[in-house]
């Protein structure tokens, strides 16, 4: 399997887990009242400041087979955990956290208390008034959530070169794909990656921008209800 | 449905709630409200414990202690531990700020309340209510594409389908000229002549009352201050801040000077002047500082001492300013204490009034109202 694609796989999977994760623990985030909020709020955005190679150190060890995850993943599976795919989709869902979990956040504490009252006194509970209007009302968190979560697992390298080792088709993703190439001086080979993976980043964002100042969704997202 | 059979039928709410504000904990809101079916207007300034009112009585918010029933159906009870969800309370509540929900059309947002209701059933509720608040023509917009108007007939309407026991109404109209909203008061009448329920209405707007009015309860600092027909509870203010909330745009200090029991009044001089006038006896003895409160538009303003008059008070002044606002004049006249008067323009051309010229002006003893 070619690094590009390898590394798609693995931005693809960590976006669909980080969206299934990150929903419940931004809509708490959003509207708890407990004063403790902060703590949560602060381990959510710490990947943002870590050096990758600290998250991954910890990863490493905690995924080993003398650290609890990997003992865990030994007894459950039959094999360890690090240097696997499963692996680095973990080691990565934990970097890639605050890009997942921030937009959701932010349009789910956008959305008009007084709509969610209505819901309420309207006769529809918590988990409907989610569906029916909180969410729809946060498409546009929904897709940054994802993109953002997508491209930073996209173009990360450290925490991959920690956890994932360098095994061909199985942990080498393109970034280290174009380190590996710069070391044996195949400059066109790393150019030829690079310039796709710069091109698709840029793609990427591009997209969250414009989804964020509403260029393609429709009007009623962009009127609240004052 | 005959008047008797509508009376055993309808319910009425009755509630006592206590409620600490989180925020500011000198306010309390202590009151005992009971609204029978039709409408009760609930007056007050901002803050007075309107909005926590109704929160309260929805269930979005929990009060500390009191009890709330509607008809036959307890919907909170603090010493039972009653606590019915505001889901299953069968309590309509249109906010000011309406919170149409901006994603539906008018349709769906009517929709919303009736999820658990077959098909059928749910598809001729819903063809009632757009034509009885007049906006089936707008079934496809969004909130965002439609006037103020009909976004308030179709915040009523999405409350109204769902059938509620009680209706909470927190300034819904606010911001609609009279016309437009003598308009949408008329159906809600219309349609509940039918379902015949209390519905609780928020204001604090003077005009709304006399609108609207069958029965007010004046609220103020959390506290219910007195409760009745409007003209009881509004034109004979007992108190500053409800008479200030009223509009009365006179509100003088005054010290009275004697009781003449008899005539049924008392003389008070106003401010530290020579101002002197009669007011209706009440509990005061010489010499007591009190307030006198006189509605703007119920004083007469005349261009040369006016004789044969019934009316006890007649005040000589000086007009010290006179502006139009709207389709009326605004007056101020020196008169040792200044006084606001209303006067129409027609008038202010016909007696040729004008700023530093002297006037007379005339109050009935029953237009002056002491407030506590």
């Amino acid at each position: 399997m070619n690094s590009l694609a390898l590394s798609f796989e693995l931005a693809a999977c960590v976006a669909a887990i980080l969206l299934l994760i990150g929903t419940p623990v931004a809509y708490w985030l959003a509207y708890t009242h407990w004063r403790g909020k902060f703590l949560l709020e602060s381990i959510v955005a710490l990947p943002l400041v870590l050096p990758p190679t600290v998250l991954g150190f910890y990863a490493l060890l905690a995924m080993g087979p003398r650290g609890p995850l990997g003992k865990l993943w030994m007894a459950l599976f039959g094999h360890g955990l690090a240097f696997t795919f499963s692996g680095l989709v973990l080691a990565s869902v934990v970097y890639s956290f605050p890009f997942g979990v921030q937009p959701l956040i932010a349009s789910f504490e956008a959305v008009d208390r007084k709509l969610l009252e209505a819901s309420a006194v309207l006769g529809s509970g918590k988990w409907q008034t989610f569906l029916r209007v909180i969410l729809p009302l946060s498409l546009p968190g929904v897709v940054t959530a994802g993109v953002l979560s997508f491209a930073h697992t996209l173009g990360e390298f450290g925490v991959v070169l920690m956890v994932g080792g360098d095994l061909a088709g199985v942990t080498r993703t393109a970034s280290i794909d174009i380190y590996n190439r710069v070391q044996t001086l195949e400059y066109g080979e790393a150019n030829h990656l690079a310039l796709l993976l710069l091109a698709i980043a840029f793609g990427v964002l591009c997209l969250v921008y414009a989804v964020n100042r509403r260029v393609w969704t429709p009007a009623w997202t962009r009127w609240s209800a004052k | 449905m005959d008047t008797m059979e509508r009376e055993v039928n309808s319910p009425t709410l009755v509630a006592r709630i206590q409620k600490k504000r989180r925020a500011d904990a000198s306010f309390i809101l202590d009151v005992s409200v009971e609204a029978p079916p039709g409408i009760t207007i609930l007056f007050g300034s901002s803050g007075a414990g309107k909005s926590t009112l109704l929160d309260c009585l929805s269930g979005l918010v929990r009060p500390d202690a009191g009890k709330i029933v509607v008809g036959e159906s307890v919907l909170f009870d603090s010493a039972l531990r009653i606590d019915i969800p505001p889901q299953k309370r069968r309590i309509a509540y249109v906010f000011q700020s309406l919170a149409l929900f901006p994603h539906l059309s008018v349709e769906q947002n009517i929709e919303y309340g009736l999820r658990d209701i077959p098909d059928q059933d749910r598809r001729s509720r819903i063809e009632e209510i757009l034509q009885a608040f007049g906006v089936e023509t707008l079934r496809k917009r969004k909130p965002a594409q439609i006037s103020g108007g009909e976004r308030q007939r179709t915040a009523l309407a999405r409350s109204l389908v769902t059938e509620p026991s009680l209706l909470l109404l927190d300034e819904p109209l606010t911001g609609l000229d009279a016309e437009l909203k003598a308009a949408i008061v008329e159906d809600l009448r219309a349609w509940n002549e039918a379902k015949c329920i209390p519905i609780l209405y928020v204001t604090h707007s003077r005009e709304e009352v006399d609108a609207l009015g069958e029965r007010v309860i004046a609220i103020d600092n959390g506290r219910v201050l007195s409760h009745g027909a409007p003209m009881e509870v509004l034109d004979a203010p007992r108190r500053k801040r409800l008479a200030q909330a009223a509009g009365f745009e006179n509100l003088l200090d005054a010290t009275v000077l004697d009781l003449r029991e008899h005539d049924g009044v008392m003389r008070l001089r106003l401010g530290e002047g020579a101002c002197e006038i009669e007011v209706p006896l009440a509990r005061a003895c010489a010499g007591d500082r009190v307030q006198v409160a006189i509605r703007a538009g119920d004083i007469l303003l005349a261009s040369e001492r006016p004789r044969g008059l019934s009316a006890r008070n007649v005040i000589e002044g000086r007009m010290t300013s006179l502006e139009q606002r709207g389709t009326m004049c605004v007056a101020r006249v020196d008169c040792g204490v200044t006084f606001v008067v209303h006067v129409t323009p027609g008038a202010v051309r016909t007696l040729e009034l004008a700023e530093e010229q002297p006037v007379w002006l005339v109050l009935k003893t029953h237009s002056c109202h002491l407030v506590d």
